[in-house]
């Protein structure tokens, strides 16, 4: 009886063993890569990949705290990274397996290794903007051929949001993003920690509060595309992507994409492998299928955002590479402003005082 | 011996999934928020035997259930949700009575069949219904253009993301759990007794307010705590149909467990939560209680 249980056991742990060895599952975040590549990856290293998506990093810290997520690839974004490093969530990448590191940019790895010291956890998957998304045609009625499309002001100053709450504005529901955006504006250092500075984001949103339709992190790009919307707070690849699915559709919407002339907020997302990731050698053969030169361009050709893959760029279509919006001047470039993690204690004050600019409690 | 495992299976099945549960949550409660997996302080080292274990419990204290009493927020947000599942539970009854009384009044034939309409839509996943209604409430969507085509209004209602559109997916997803106990309380009733009354000289509303709803106390009173309860802590209706506006103590409750990702708030949060479901839990248990007893 014992010998029958623990043969049944064995059977059991080899079974789950071969099971983790011929899959890879990673978790990205939604609208995020074409998924040809996903196929490609199949084919080329006979590894199984179980893909699934998210869309807001505090779902994905959820999961990395909690522990025993599953995934072998996890993308989040910088801050998030650095704060998941710090609780011990990643583990250190073998870069012995990553042969494609070579094709990293340095002009993006320098400012990533600010979240991740020598970057030793984690590689750039893509980067970007958060800026405003807005529908041309729509806003130019409402507010005039001088509307201010490339400045906070559009969607911080009431006189404007007024006008433009009739055809709807979407905000990112992503704190650690809106404020910031709007510290920004007032001139405070965005990347404040001190309670009493982030409070004052207070008063940017308070007389713009009524006139904002949502704060959500995925639906705009679908809003933007269909002309349910005219203005969205957004990322820019998405906000990009609903230029291209408008342009599709071709149903007279008309999408442009402005990183703000006050300063905008970058990002990069990063690809990490958990500590506990129970195939850690497919997931380095993720990253380094991922670091190709050729993928990567593909997936950057697809969702409009730019990647911190120099060898990469000779691939990029040219409306890509030349796209300002994509891959920003480096005059631009200086006009953007990163974040670090928030303590504890200030992350509480933060969250609190959106639910507040949410909800008005 | 047989007796004994009889009751010893539903008592097992209580400490399994709620009393071991809850007291997880509840020591979750009594911790503090840390960068670290998990992400609270401190967790159970049982390799130090009985001296970790005492200096574990030393760790625990109150201070998430009073950062709760000086923040209104929570308040605001308990009191919300009681009074959207109190509104919601009036307009379920409202709506669900006349249908089960309907069902009851069927003929026999047709009852079985009836029974299966009501619970007919359960055999779709619960998140596609309430996804459905986004696209029947949106602005585009189908209930503003029937509106606007028939000529009843000019330009579209804003439903969606307000408070109607939550109390409209609670009602539509939480009706048959009221007309269900209705339903099996009107069934049972002698049609004799409201022939009995109207020979007695009452009229057919007289009878009714008099006779039927009485005898189908029970069932309303099970339909509206089977309502209410879950409602309280409901969550993905106010998120996907309500606004940034809705106040309810699971979104409040989501915010805390995903965005401050603070554990031990978030559990403080869900301990309350709980005592206040204690009180309507223990009156539905009287009175199933009551009923048995008057049926037995």
């Amino acid at each position: 009886m014992k010998n029958a249980l623990m043969l049944c056991t064995a059977a059991l742990a080899l079974g789950a063993s071969m099971a983790a060895a011929e899959e890879v599952r990673v978790y990205n975040w939604s609208d995020y890569i074409d998924e040809a590549l996903l196929e490609k990856f199949e084919q080329e290293t006979g590894l199984e990949l179980v893909y699934d998506v998210f869309d807001s990093n505090e779902v994905l810290e959820t999961k990395m705290l909690a522990g025993g997520s599953g995934y072998d690839v996890v993308v989040p974004t910088g801050t998030f990274l650095q704060r998941q490093i710090a609780a011990g969530a990643f583990q250190p990448l073998d870069k012995s397996k990553l042969s494609n590191l070579d094709n990293m940019w340095d002009v993006i790895s320098d400012r990533t290794a600010k979240y991740d010291p020598e970057n030793a956890h984690a590689i750039n998957y893509m980067w970007g903007t958060t800026g405003l998304g807005v529908n041309l045609g729509k806003v130019r009625e409402v507010l005039g051929e001088d509307a201010p499309v490339d400045s906070w002001d559009l969607v911080f100053k009431a006189e404007n949001m007024e006008k433009l709450a009739e055809c709807g504005v979407h905000f990112l529901d992503a704190p650690a993003e809106m404020i910031p955006a709007a510290l920004n504006y007032i001139g405070e250092d965005p990347d404040s920690h001190d309670p009493e500075v982030i409070a004052k984001a207070e008063a940017v949103y308070e007389p713009v509060r009524p006139f904002i339709q949502k704060f959500h992190s995925s639906e705009y790009i679908n809003a933007l595309a269909n002309g349910d919307i005219c203005v969205a707070v957004g990322w820019s690849g998405d906000v990009l992507q609903a230029r291209d699915r408008a342009a599709e559709a071709d149903n007279g919407v008309e999408i442009g994409y402005f990183a703000p002339n006050e300063g905008a907020q970058m990002w990069f997302d990063m690809m990490a492998i958990p500590v506990d990731a129970p195939n850690p050698e497919g997931a380095h053969t993720f990253l380094n299928f991922i670091m190709d030169a050729q993928n990567m361009a593909a997936a950057s050709n697809y969702v409009y955002y730019a990647n911190g893959n120099l060898a990469a760029q000779e691939f990029l279509a040219e409306d890509v590479i030349t796209d300002p919006a994509i891959y920003p001047t480096p005059a631009a470039m200086d006009n953007t402003y990163t974040t670090t993690p928030y303590p504890p204690k200030v992350q509480r004050v933060v969250t609190r005082l959106w639910t507040k600019i949410k909800s008005g409690t | 011996m047989r007796r004994l495992t009889l009751i010893a299976i539903p008592y097992l099945w209580l400490l399994a999934l709620f009393l071991v549960p809850f007291l997880i949550v509840l020591k979750i409660s009594l911790s503090d928020t840390a960068i670290a997996i998990p992400p609270y302080t401190p967790t159970l080292d049982l390799s130090e035997g009985w001296a970790g274990f005492k200096a574990f419990l030393s760790q625990l204290d109150m201070e998430n259930f009073t950062w709760l009493t000086q923040d209104d927020l929570y308040w605001k947000a308990y009191l919300s949700s009681v009074r959207i599942a109190f509104i919601s539970t009036i307009l379920t009854l409202i709506a669900g009575y006349p249908i089960a009384y309907a069902m009851a009044r069927a003929a026999p034939e047709w009852r079985p069949t009836l029974l299966m309409l009501v619970i007919l839509p359960f055999w779709t996943s619960f998140l596609i219904r309430v996804y459905a209604w986004m696209g029947i409430l949106s602005n585009e969507g189908l209930l503003n253009s029937l509106l606007i085509q028939i000529g009843l209004i000019s330009e579209p209602l804003t439903i969606l993301n307000t408070n109607t559109a939550v109390y409209i997916g609670v009602v539509y997803t939480y009706l048959p759990f009221m007309i269900l106990p209705i339903y099996s309380a009107l069934e049972k009733m002698d049609d004799s007794l409201l022939e009995a009354a109207e020979d007695l000289g009452c009229s057919r509303l007289q009878a009714f307010w008099l006779v039927t709803v009485p005898l189908s106390k029970q069932g309303i009173i099970a339909g509206c705590f089977l309502v209410f309860i879950p409602v309280v802590g409901e969550f993905v209706i106010p998120s996907l149909l309500g606004g940034s506006g809705t106040l309810m103590i699971g979104k409040v409750l989501f915010e805390e467990f995903f965005n401050n990702r603070d554990w031990p708030v978030a559990s403080a949060v869900a301990v309350i939560l709980l005592l206040i479901l204690i009180v309507p839990i223990v009156l539905f248990q009287r009175n199933e209680q009551k009923q048995r007893e008057a049926e037995g």
